[in-house]
């Protein structure tokens, strides 16, 4: 019985897609058999962030509409032989997805694959709430800035109550915090919210922090998953959230500001 | 408009009917033991008596009927009329509960009726009806943001409140951790409810319809342990420890 990991925020642009990427690269790196869906009908751009962007023949709606068999829509990745890819349509829009549809989907998926994991788009509608209805983990992506944080708790809310476990009276999500875009020098000024802040406003275990990253750019527009970016804080980063998530005990490595030559001979925080 | 103004147009008329609203506190009774009743509502008078006095209520039996307890009409509105209490209405009762009390003069009021604005000098804002549910809630799990809880008796949550959701209660509230959202203690009227917290950050707060916004929250207040009450329309905010 596979895993069902839904990585969501409610504000957009804060390292969704990103993170899906990375953590369905790391667990399949790991040796598990992992598919990554992106849930994002009409503006897709997990398959770009994966590199098969010239591979797409069918997709998600294709297949919940039986114009494709999953096989025939999954896209197994370059890099890795474990991890598959199911794109979203880019000219339907998202009254294509049926929570019947999603559910025979992952059903499906469910029987060959350890882990299943959903990306999200922004926001709180039909598309949100198919990608995390069926859950079994969250992890929900926050900034560590004002409307990120305020638009995570309404997603915690709704993960508490909307989703497939809350109706049915199950165990509820698992929910993980991932504080990415993290910058330790910008909180030692006081211009950004610090981890204990963030924790503090959304009462959440932390998973892991992801600090701002260039490799992030450069990883998007190579179209490969930073976490093989191993030389990267980011690429290390996630890797490090891989490894928590299965239960390894890692510290966090990338919370404190960097110390410059002078900072670490003449000590002080 | 008076219905004789029709039959004789010559004489102006001396009367009219005017809409208004007017808050009246209800008795809801969840047993039938007169004696007990006739105790308990002494006691409670005697916290507030000068409140209680002469004080129209409406006395509301739909909990008494949904267990199927019978509750002799006369003497009970005997017993509240002892406590000085002027009994003005019957809510929830059976038909041979209503007729009774018809027969005695006491108007029936319907289950579900709403707070409308009055001449109060501080600022209100109008109640809400829910179905009854069960009394007293208790939320142990953070209330996230854009949740919204609503009790019909005294509200606990023993975790944080985040900015952007609302509790309701027509009780007391009580938020043993961060209170961030809106609170709204006594929504259906009741003056003596107060709101209890840890950690005072809220949007805003208000005991039955008098609310006071975020900005309003001296620095004094706000981050701190605190209870709010209601004393002469105002809402006043004082350290709990």
């Amino acid at each position: 019985m596979a895993r069902i990991i839904v990585v969501t925020s409610g504000k957009g642009g804060v390292g969704k897609t990103t993170t899906s990427a990375a953590i369905a690269m790391g667990l399949a790196k790991k040796g598990h058999k992992t598919a990554v869906i992106d849930f994002d009908v009409g503006l897709r751009n997990l398959d770009l962030i994966m590199g098969c962007e010239r591979r797409v023949v069918y997709d998600f709606v294709n297949v919940i509409n039986g114009e494709a068999s999953l096989n025939q829509a999954l896209i197994r990745d370059k890099h890795c032989d474990l991890l598959y890819i199911l794109p979203a349509s880019q000219t339907r829009d998202k009254d294509a997805l049926t929570q019947e549809g999603v559910n025979k989907v992952l059903e499906e998926l469910s029987k060959d694959f350890k882990y299943i994991v959903c990306d999200s788009p922004a926001g709180i509608e039909k598309g949100a709430h198919l990608a995390m209805y069926f859950a079994d983990d969250a992890f929900v992506i926050t900034n560590p800035e004002v409307s990120s944080v305020r638009d995570s708790d309404r997603m915690l809310g709704l993960l508490a109550s909307k989703s497939r476990r809350a109706e049915q009276n199950l165990e509820p999500i698992k929910e993980y915090l991932v504080l990415t875009r993290y910058s330790p020098d910008r909180v030692k000024l006081g211009d950004m919210l610090s981890v204990d802040d963030v924790q503090d406003i959304l009462s959440l275990h932390l998973l892991g922090v992801i600090p701002e990253s260039k490799s992030v750019l450069t990883a998007s527009n190579a179209g490969v998953p930073v976490i093989l970016d191993e030389k990267s804080d980011a690429g290390q980063a996630y890797d490090d959230i891989v490894a928590r998530y299965l239960g390894e005990d890692r510290p966090h490595r990338f919370i404190e500001e960097k110390k410059g030559l002078f900072g670490k001979f003449f000590g002080g925080k | 408009m008076s219905a004789d103004a029709k039959k004789t147009p010559s004489i102006t008329s001396i009367l009219e009917f005017k809409s208004s609203t007017f808050s009246v506190p209800v008795l809801v009774l969840s047993g039938n033991d007169l004696d007990v009743i006739s105790e308990q509502l002494q006691k409670k008078i005697d916290l507030a008596p000068e409140f209680f006095k002469n004080s129209p209520v409406v006395f509301d039996l739909q909990p008494l009927n949904k267990q199927s307890l019978a509750i002799d009409i006369e003497e009970l509105i005997a017993i509240i009329r002892q406590s000085k209490l002027l009994p003005i209405g019957i809510r929830g009762g059976t038909p041979e509960q209503i007729a009774t009390a018809l027969s005695l003069h006491i108007p029936v009021y319907s289950l579900h009726n709403n707070l409308a604005q009055d001449n109060q000098k501080a600022k209100k804002i109008e109640a809400i009806t829910e179905p009854a549910i069960a009394a007293n809630m208790l939320i142990s799990h953070p209330v996230r943001s854009g949740q919204r809880i609503y009790s019909s008796g005294d509200l606990t949550v023993t975790a944080q409140v985040s900015a952007g959701a609302e509790i309701l209660a027509e009780g007391n509230i009580h938020v043993y951790g961060s209170l961030r959202g809106r609170a709204l203690a006594g929504v259906q009227g009741d003056t003596q409810a107060r709101i209890f917290c840890f950690d005072l950050q809220a949007e805003l707060i208000s005991i039955a319809g008098n609310y006071k916004i975020s900005e309003d929250l001296g620095n004094d207040v706000r981050g701190k342990p605190v209870q709010i009450y209601l004393q002469e329309n105002s809402l006043i905010i004082k350290d709990l420890v």
